[in-house]
């Protein structure tokens, strides 16, 4: 950390601060360990075991719904709410100007998950994560959900505000990098919630009290696919801070330039979100024209990706070098391969790798005829949200939760092992998976009773079974390292680590800096791709509710 | 001032941009040429006005269930299916096959047919992997998709969407005839 001496009380505030999103983070893991233990069991159902009475449940579709929500929502908002108010308060050096935003967004966060949890253990919300409409849920469940997103709004508002005061108090001064990409994440995030606040707050919850009578289940479905495939995006871009803004230095590399990494962020914030409609490739009710406009912006998306693929590789090639590494490739074996905090998050870039190239798949339109909604989807989202974020998360909590708590890692090689374990369950479950979609498997699908069963999917459920069971036993082992270090009885301050860039952002053009113009920019592009979309909408809101789980 | 990106990457760079240009080219080929297309905006239905049973007094075409020669007006097409989807069942109309307890809908093989599709309650998919036959049913809206079979042979239609506790037993069979 910098030199400077901060005043006792700014101090008590940062602890106070920090103890809050220890809270959060805390949360997360909570979400994590429920939502594997429902993987379990979903690994278990594929190899025809089915295990759901004796976990008292009442059916399979109530424990996938509990895996999703737990993992995709709960697992991704509470992490990102942490890490990227953190990654603030250390790049400005200073605390967050509103404390009680931070314990709000906790207190909301808990409250929404303690209500949804409780709807779907009542089996009150068996609806999967995506909440179709018109399936009903307890309003609870709702409730819940629209708790979970304020949470993020208050970070993203108490981030805007710090960063404002600081620009204050440093006039002239370029914003750093770190600051930079957690409040342009968190931007990109607040245009792209909106679409599923609407559905919630001005559709779902009041049709769910009773207040309306009908809905418009496929202007649901677009409002949902409207954040839907954004917050992508926002499970993503806090992995991507860490890959960007720590890794390096975790591996004695630096970063090359400031400039490209704001530039990267820029482009997640205006390409994520007006591309919805590629995940309504097969919906009725919707112009063909419209869907290909999305489908071509959706390929945009690739540049980013792209970029930030190739600016890794050369600030990991730049550490293996500099630890003394030769020859075309001698510099991997150089990286630090002891480290579970880098090894986690590698093998994380590596289920990314493969599972970028299976969603260039999904995103082409007609290929999207062949496997979209069959397991070939489950398949690739392991690799993605499953494996390139879940993994980075738990890489992270290696050094995240010694940072929070003073507690030294425990059981270094026990975390060396789990990540590799990881990776090789995900790479065995996602091949099942995909072969089977191949094979027109169908996705969100209770294998051990269905009626229909396919010879040539069931080898490939095993596989795919037997590789969630590897996953399942990673992440128990994670579990055992965190509780480990949480025992600990030996104190030591660890700092969180921030890359440096060889070009620094006194060398990026100003025009990068501005996150507000941007925020405008992406704004514009979603109105492009959306009014169209909202204006030939045949809007009736006729359809009852079904509770039919 | 420049961005600080090394030549190398920016040949990268074009490449991904050509790699790109000639996936959209082969995506805009496949449609065009060959004529693979996605479900568009057809027309809607009253769900409320639907009977998956008595179906006889259903709005037009739900009225007059099942398989037979395309009465529309394009030109490429010669048969069509409409069907109804609840959960957890499709019906053509006709009463379920006594063994298998699905309905089994014949339809002649090497002929461009029409699936059209409605749900009376909840969300449904249609999904024929084998002729990628791929789309969701909605309340409210009309699903059109055209496909050919192109052996003879029994097909399954699955619904591969989530509508709810007996989800995955819902399914139809196709008979392909020669
Ligand atoms: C032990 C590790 C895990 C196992 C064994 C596992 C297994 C599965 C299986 C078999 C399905 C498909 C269910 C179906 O289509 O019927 C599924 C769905 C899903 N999983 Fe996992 N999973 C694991 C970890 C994760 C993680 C870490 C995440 C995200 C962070 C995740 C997110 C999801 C989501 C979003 C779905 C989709 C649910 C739906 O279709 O409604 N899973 N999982
Ligand atoms: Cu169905
Ligand atoms: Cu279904």
């Amino acid at each position: 950390m910098t030199a400077t001496q901060q005043p006792a009380t700014t101090d008590a505030v940062v602890v106070e601060q920090r103890r809050w999103l220890k809270w959060q983070l805390y949360l997360g893991f909570v979400g994590l360990f429920l939502g594997l233990l429902m993987g379990f069991l979903q690994a278990m159902d594929r190899t025809g075991i089915d295990l759901y009475d004796a976990f008292q449940l009442q059916t399979y579709y109530q424990g996938l719904t509990l895996h999703a929500v737990s993992l995709a929502f709960v697992l991704t908002f509470t992490f990102a709410n942490s890490f990227l108010t953190l990654t603030v308060m250390r790049s400005l050096d200073r605390p967050m100007d509103y404390t009680w935003m931070i314990q709000g967004s906790t207190i909301t966060a808990a409250l929404g998950v303690v209500l949804a949890a409780a709807a779907i253990l009542m089996n009150q919300a068996s609806v999967l994560y995506t909440f179709y409409s018109p399936l009903q849920a307890s309003s609870l469940f709702y409730l819940g959900a629209v708790l979970l997103v304020v949470s993020t709004w208050l970070v993203s508002l108490n981030q805007m505000l710090t960063v404002r005061t600081w620009r204050k108090e440093h006039p002239g001064e370029r914003l750093p990098l770190l600051a930079f990409v957690s409040l342009v994440t968190f931007l990109m995030w607040d245009l792209a919630s909106l679409g599923v606040a609407v559905e919630v707050v001005v559709f779902l919850l009041p049709w769910s009290l009773g207040i309306t009578e009908g809905v418009d289940p496929l202007l649901n479905r677009t409002l949902f696919w409207f954040t839907g495939h954004p917050i992508v995006y926002f499970w993503l871009l806090p992995a991507y801070v860490s890959w960007y803004m720590m890794i390096p230095k975790q591996v004695g590399g630096k970063l090359f330039s400031d400039g490209v990494v704001r530039g990267v962020f820029i482009l997640f914030l205006l390409l994520s979100t007006p591309v919805g409609l590629h995940h309504q490739f097969t919906d009725p009710g919707i112009d063909e024209g419209l869907k290909l406009l999305h489908g071509v912006f959706t390929f945009g998306v690739f540049f980013p990706s792209v970029i930030t693929a190739f600016t890794l590789m050369a600030a990991l090639e730049h550490g293996g070098r500099r630890a003394g590494g030769k020859g075309l490739l001698g510099w991997i074996l150089k990286l630090p391969w002891g480290d579970p905090v880098v090894v986690a998050q590698l093998l994380a870039m590596i289920g990314f790798v493969l599972g970028g190239a299976t969603g260039l798949l999904n995103a082409s339109s007609t290929m999207n005829l062949l496997i979209h909604n069959t397991s070939f989807v489950p398949g690739h989202f392991h690799l993605t949200v499953g494996t390139a974020v879940a993994l980075t998360i738990m890489g992270v909590a290696y050094w995240l939760v010694p940072y929070l708590t003073g507690k030294p890692l425990w059981g270094r090689r026990l975390g060396v092992l789990q990540a590799w374990l990881w990776l090789i369950g995900v790479m065995v479950f996602s091949r099942g998976q995909m072969a089977a979609g191949i094979e027109g498997q169908p996705r969100r699908l209770f294998t051990t009773a269905s009626a229909y069963i396919d010879e040539s999917w069931e080898v490939w459920n095993i596989v795919a079974g037997i590789g969630g069971m590897i996953m399942f036993v990673s992440g128990v082992l994670f579990f055992v390292v965190i509780g480990g270090t949480l025992l600990q009885k030996q104190r030591v301050t660890v700092e969180m680590p921030v890359s440096e860039c060889i070009h620094d952002r006194t060398e990026t053009p100003r025009w990068l800096d501005r996150a507000g113009l941007w925020f405008v920019v992406a704004v514009v592009l979603v109105l492009i791709a959306y009014l169209p979309v909202f204006i030939t909408h045949n809007y009736e809101f006729n359809v009852l509710p079904f509770t039919l789980y | 001032m420049k961005l600080q990106i090394e030549k190398w990457e920016r040949w990268f760079l074009y490449a991904t941009t050509v790699m790109l240009v000639a996936f959209l080219v082969a995506i805009f080929a496949s449609i065009g040429e060959a004529g693979i297309h996605l479900p568009t905006d057809e027309d809607q239905v009253d769900p409320n006005l639907l009977e998956f049973s008595a179906y006889e007094s259903n709005p037009a075409p739900f009225n007059e269930l099942g398989s037979r020669p395309y009465t529309g007006t394009e030109d490429d097409i010669e048969w069509e299916v409409v069907l109804l989807a609840r959960a957890w069942a499709f019906t053509d109309g006709e009463p379920v096959d006594a063994e298998r307890g699905v309905p089994i809908i014949t339809v002649p093989v090497d002929t461009p047919v029409e699936f059209v599709v409605t749900s009376v309650d909840t969300v449904h998919g249609i999904l024929i992997a084998e002729v990628a036959v791929n789309a969701m049913v909605i309340p409210g809206q009309i699903t059109k998709v055209v496909t050919e079979f192109d052996e003879p042979g029994e097909y399954a239609i699955i619904c591969h969407e989530f509508c709810g506790l007996l989800h995955h037993n819902m399914y139809a069979i196709v008979e392909v005839v020669g």
